[in-house]
């Protein structure tokens, strides 16, 4: 069974701790690995791949230290997260090469599978330069995929992509767990893994704040009190009666509006449109104040 | 030999290091060169002139700078924007990517440095004559010793060029004139004394016997390249953002 494993693993450059003493296990199936920007995700991939030299700890890939290893390279396969490809090069000639890199018996034959892995068969001839960002990301999949890896690590694989193409990629990933292997992503954005199925690591901070299964968390998140900014014609009459409604477990008159803490959101959005019509109030704007990233992390930490 | 030059990475490296725009700049000096050579040919007076001046300007100017240029993109560049990665996550040995590099950037700096150098001298005095073998010689040497110091400093620092202009302007062109200890450490003095060794020439400002030259400009190319693969093994990914 091909498993990432790192026991006590910290790495720090000079003072500055980027990982900071990370214990787990990474196994078949999918995992996504989250937390804000700055994290130390990147970092962990870095040690991963065998960049990076952990400061302490042990790191091993099936099994193998993967520091000053490249030979770990034949049962990984590594998705960087820059565009950065050899332009110049069609789809099929940037594949090939690398099935070459991997001294593979028959790089062609492993070039198109690939690349019929990764549904891109039809622009195989165009130089990777004319690929959109969509495109060159599955290009680079299929490089990574060409000796057929156990492990596969994605870096952001979904940044800068469309909502259909980040569903398309998603389905790969799925699909390729379903094989049997081992598939860890990063990502610094939680919605856009959503749909995902599988477990989670989320990092922040350089330590691992939160484990386990995407669907517990998924709801850890989408019940955890939401805060919002109302600015309304009649701030005080709607929040007296927003405050008896079960969903809403807070009001205060600000100078800025009415700040309203809501338990449920759906709930809170279906009814504070109803209570402004009855009441004839005019609903200016609704901001959400508290859903940059690092809230919704801290609240995971702390739940 | 063959595990340590591999055919992909010497492939993808010329046609990506020939298709930049920095190559209009090693692509151009040797013309100048040529030119220079063809215009003295027909004004100059002086019968040490070849000598004088394909040792001035062609082993103090374009070999250095041609190799300047080439090599610290041939590595450098990919490092720069990312795409080593795609080489480095494969099970190719570092010490390999190193080598193929560098022979990479040795077969251009031949091709746009030491070959215009050789038709120049053989322009200057004929294909035979033995300042000519003397220069293609001396710019053999400084094709590959240069490339190894250069292809280091790409992955010691983001700066490589400037760092290499220094040491070409301060180390070889300053204090390489002044302090005689300095010379023992000079790329440009180990070729300019092979190519004086059997040129039998003292117009080439040659410091050292072809023997110390030769023995010297091996050992800094191995250590050169041996830093190379031991600084390359530590890579770290860079994203988008950063």
């Amino acid at each position: 069974m091909s498993v990432i494993e790192l026991r006590n693993v910290s790495r720090w450059y000079g003072n500055v701790v980027a990982v900071n003493d990370v214990t787990m296990t990474i196994r078949p199936g999918i995992t996504g690995l989250l937390g804000p920007n700055g994290a130390g995700k990147t970092t962990l991939l870095n040690l991963m791949a065998g960049f990076l030299a952990p400061s302490r700890g042990d790191l091993t890939v099936a099994g193998r230290p993967s520091w000053r290893n490249p030979g770990v390279f034949r049962t990984l396969g590594l998705v960087p997260e820059r565009d950065s490809v050899y332009a110049f090069l069609t789809g099929i000639d940037f594949v090939r090469s690398t099935a070459r890199l991997h001294r593979l018996p028959d790089p062609d034959a492993a070039a198109r599978q690939a690349i019929g892995i990764v549904d891109m068969a039809s622009a195989q001839d165009r130089r990777v330069s004319t690929y959109s960002k969509g495109m060159r990301q599955r290009i680079k999949v299929a490089a990574s995929l060409v000796h057929d890896p156990q492990v596969l690590l994605l870096d952001e694989p979904f940044n800068g992509m469309d909502p259909r193409q980040r569903l398309q990629m998603m389905d790969l990933l799925e699909e390729m767990a379903r094989q049997g292997r081992t598939i860890l992503f990063s990502s610094h954005i939680l919605e856009e893994v959503e749909r995902m199925s599988g477990t989670i690591e989320v990092i922040v901070g350089g330590r691992l704040a939160a484990s386990g299964d995407f669907r517990a968390i998924r709801r850890l998140m989408t019940s955890r009190p939401h805060v919002f900014l109302l600015r309304t014609s009649a701030d005080r009459a709607l929040g007296a009666a927003l405050i008896g409604r079960p969903a809403v477990t807070g009001v205060e008159v600000t100078p800025r509006g009415l700040q309203v803490r809501t338990s449920d959101f759906g709930t809170f959005s279906r009814e504070v449109a109803a209570l402004c019509r009855d009441g004839d109030i005019r609903l200016r704007e609704v901001l959400p104040s508290d859903e940059s990233l690092e809230s919704v992390f801290s609240y995971l930490v702390t739940s | 030999m063959s595990r340590l030059i591999n055919p992909v990475v010497l492939r993808i490296t010329l046609r990506a290091t020939l298709g930049r725009k920095r190559a209009v700049v090693f692509m151009l000096v040797p013309l100048v060169l040529i030119l220079l050579t063809v215009a003295l040919k027909i004004v100059a007076k002086s019968p040490v002139w070849p000598a004088e001046f394909l040792g001035a300007f062609g082993f103090s100017v374009v070999l250095p700078l041609t190799a300047l240029v080439i090599g610290t993109s041939v590595l450098g560049a990919e490092i720069d924007d990312g795409s080593i990665v795609h080489l480095l996550a494969t099970p190719v040995s570092r010490l390999t990517v190193v080598i193929s590099k560098f022979i990479a950037a040795v077969l251009l700096t031949l091709m746009f440095g030491a070959m215009p150098e050789f038709v120049a001298g053989a322009i200057a005095k004929g294909f035979s004559d033995k300042l000519t073998i003397g220069l293609l010689a001396g710019a053999v040497v400084a094709s590959v010793a240069y490339n190894a110091l250069f292809v280091m400093l790409s992955i010691l620092t983001t700066r490589a060029i400037a760092v290499g202009l220094l040491y070409l302007l301060v180390w070889e062109g300053v204090l390489g004139n002044l302090v005689g200890g300095v010379r023992v450490l000079s790329i440009g003095q180990y070729s300019v004394s092979v190519a004086s060794s059997i040129a039998k020439t003292s117009a080439l400002n040659a410091h050292l016997t072809s023997q110390t030259a030769i023995i010297m400009a091996v050992a800094v190319t191995i250590a050169a390249l041996a830093v190379s693969a031991r600084r390359l093994s530590g890579f770290a990914l860079k994203g988008d953002a950063v």
